[in-house]
């Protein structure tokens, strides 16, 4: 039963999201502050954080990083709308995901199943189904409906990328760090571009995407089993 | 920072007051003769009296006393002395000195008043809207409040026993209260942030398409029994904008649409771009504007047409206003001929990325 540290100030999410979590098979741990979750998560290290950016002790982001020094597991992050660039930041200072209050809980638990799931993953199987899709890491190739489709080398890097990362938001400057290097992180041109391509290909309605959707302000994020 | 600019400006009424006077005496100077040198105080009062128009009272005194002197020295018989021959002129130089400083005074008094009275008309339109604002605020939020409010306490109380039906009801109906509270909460965050002036653009490679289907895809919900069509070719090229606004922008004309239009409408998003001008038409085939006044209030704060249906306070488009605004571009609404309303934005694009990718 994986466990589950929620720092959070506000006690009726926190209390919500115990309920949600509990009702879904987690085991829950709560702090009120940052130095209370910092503290919690050092005695019995938790299998996943919620972490809220908003915090009255602490910075989040400061936060984030102390608990990044050794806490190797996923930490999601809680924020407000319109923080989209507290989420990026959060996100490059190496948390897994985000979710923006206010947040349904079936998303919420969907996240953090795919959190969990990459965390544990070790080798991914090369070929891996999504819908109609094969894609087949070792063989560099995409199959759509059985069909084999034609995609540059970039193209690839890009799927393969996501594919490994799959149901994470990854963004922009991550994509271009991955994939052309770190020269290239203000490149922002170059995913649109690759992005609009890989639908094309790939997405049976490339302007209603459901494998490669777009996370308005902060990057994409692959979803590969709906 | 205020003060010292005041100053400075202050300085330099004083410097051209000066130099207006001096300017214009000397062009009189060599017609002396000709015009006679009583005509020329006429002159310099003149000049004083328009100084009097744009300038503050300082500056103004300055002109009209030395322009007094002037006159005195240079003009009145004998000259080149301060010295006045004749007692008539020394009753015109009283009078001179008089009038002119007589100008100063009252042209400021009819400034400061001005300022009195358009600060007590702002004063007015902003309790005004204020008294809108609170009142349509109060309701929007209230209203939710009341709803959730009312709702938990059914589901919670143990003398009745709720249907299953009942508390799916009572669940939806405090499912939809709530996000009628978010959105008018994410609306009023949007026009601070807006009219904070501290708003700072992000501005980066857009694919306006994606941009407008991220907007469309976030109204599904909402859509119900209307369609959306998007006319946007895939092969645009990429626009600087700022991504997460403009989606707010298409995201609010686009809800506008969905929400005050009869069952069945179509709603249809098409665009061009030419000359480093993007547009995009939104436009719906729904019963459009009523009031000639609603086309050009619309876009205004806290403005709903008479009779608009409950929810909203009239925010939304005020938004996209200001998006639009800050991207430098113009928005338009009109009522089409064949009926429905349409909105239509105009965005300079500057330079356009057209991607060439073939590695």
């Amino acid at each position: 039963m994986p466990c589950i540290l929620i720092i959070d100030d506000e006690s009726a999410i926190r209390k919500l999201l115990e309920i949600t979590l509990h009702a879904n098979g987690y085991k829950t741990q709560s702090a009120a502050n940052a130095q209370e979750g910092i503290t919690m998560a050092a005695m019995h290290p938790p299998d996943l954080i919620l972490l809220d950016l908003g915090l009255p002790d602490e910075d989040g982001q400061s936060v984030l990083i102390r608990l990044r020094e050794w806490f190797r597991q996923p930490i999601l992050i809680l924020s407000v709308r319109s923080g989209e660039e507290d989420v990026v930041q959060a996100l490059d200072h190496g948390a897994n995901d985000y979710l923006i209050k206010p947040f349904r809980p079936g998303e919420l638990l969907a996240r953090i199943r795919s959190a969990l799931r990459l965390a544990q993953s070790g080798d991914q199987d090369p070929v891996q189904e999504f819908g109609n899709l094969t894609v087949d890491v070792a063989n560099r190739t995409l199959r759509k409906n059985n069909e084999l489709v034609k995609l540059t080398s970039t193209e690839f890097a890009l799927l393969s990328l996501f594919v490994r990362n799959e149901g994470k938001v990854l963004t922009h400057s991550f994509i271009l760090r991955e994939i052309w290097g770190p020269g290239y992180v203000t490149q922002t041109q170059y995913p649109r571009v690759f992005v609009g391509q890989l639908r094309k290909k790939m997405e049976d309605e490339p302007d209603q995407p459901r494998f490669i959707l777009t996370e308005s302000g902060v990057g994409y994020r692959f979803v590969g089993n709906t | 920072m205020l003060l010292t600019h005041k100053t400075h400006s202050n300085f330099s009424q004083y410097g051209w007051s000066v130099a207006t006077v001096l300017v214009s005496a000397a062009i009189c100077f060599p017609f002396t003769d000709l015009i006679g040198y009583r005509t020329v105080s006429l002159i310099l009062l003149m000049v004083v009296s328009i100084l009097a128009m744009r300038f503050s009272i300082g500056p103004v005194s300055v002109a009209a006393i030395l322009s007094a002197l002037i006159w005195d020295f240079f003009f009145i018989p004998p000259h080149f002395t301060l010295t006045v021959g004749h007692a008539e002129d020394a009753l015109m130089l009283l009078m001179y000195f008089i009038i002119a400083l007589l100008n100063a005074i009252l042209t400021n008094q009819m400034k400061v008043y001005d300022r009195i009275m358009r600060r007590r008309e702002d004063k007015e339109s902003t309790l005004r809207l204020y008294n809108t604002l609170f009142n349509s605020l109060s309701h929007e939020l209230r209203t939710p409040i009341a709803t959730i409010l009312a709702a938990s306490e059914n589901l919670a109380s143990d003398k009745h026993k709720w249907s299953d039906e009942d508390k799916s009801t009572m669940n939806q109906v405090v499912h939809t209260a709530a996000e009628r509270l978010n959105r008018l909460v994410d609306n009023l965050l949007n026009v601070s942030r807006l009219e904070s002036g501290h708003l700072v653009l992000k501005w980066d490679w857009c694919d306006v398409g994606e941009l407008i289907n991220t907007a469309a895809l976030r109204l599904k919900p909402d859509l119900d029994n209307k369609s959306l069509d998007i006319k946007i070719p895939a092969n645009w090229p990429l626009m600087r904008l700022d991504f997460v606004l403009m989606e707010q922008a298409i995201y609010n004309l686009l809800h506008n649409a969905a929400t005050y239009t009869p069952p069945g409408t179509r709603i249809v998003v098409d665009g061009a771009y030419q000359n480093h001008q993007l547009t995009i038409r939104i436009s719906d085939n729904g019963q459009g504007f009523k009031e000639e006044e609603d086309l050009l209030r619309i876009f205004e704060k806290f403005y709903r047409p008479a009779g608009s249906k409950a929810g909203g306070v009239g925010l939304g488009l005020s938004i996209v206003k200001g998006v639009i605004k800050a991207h430098h571009g113009t928005i338009e609404v009109r009522n089409k001929p064949e009926g429905g309303a349409e909105f239509i934005l105009n965005i300079p694009t500057g330079q356009l990325l057209r991607p060439t990718v073939n590695h």
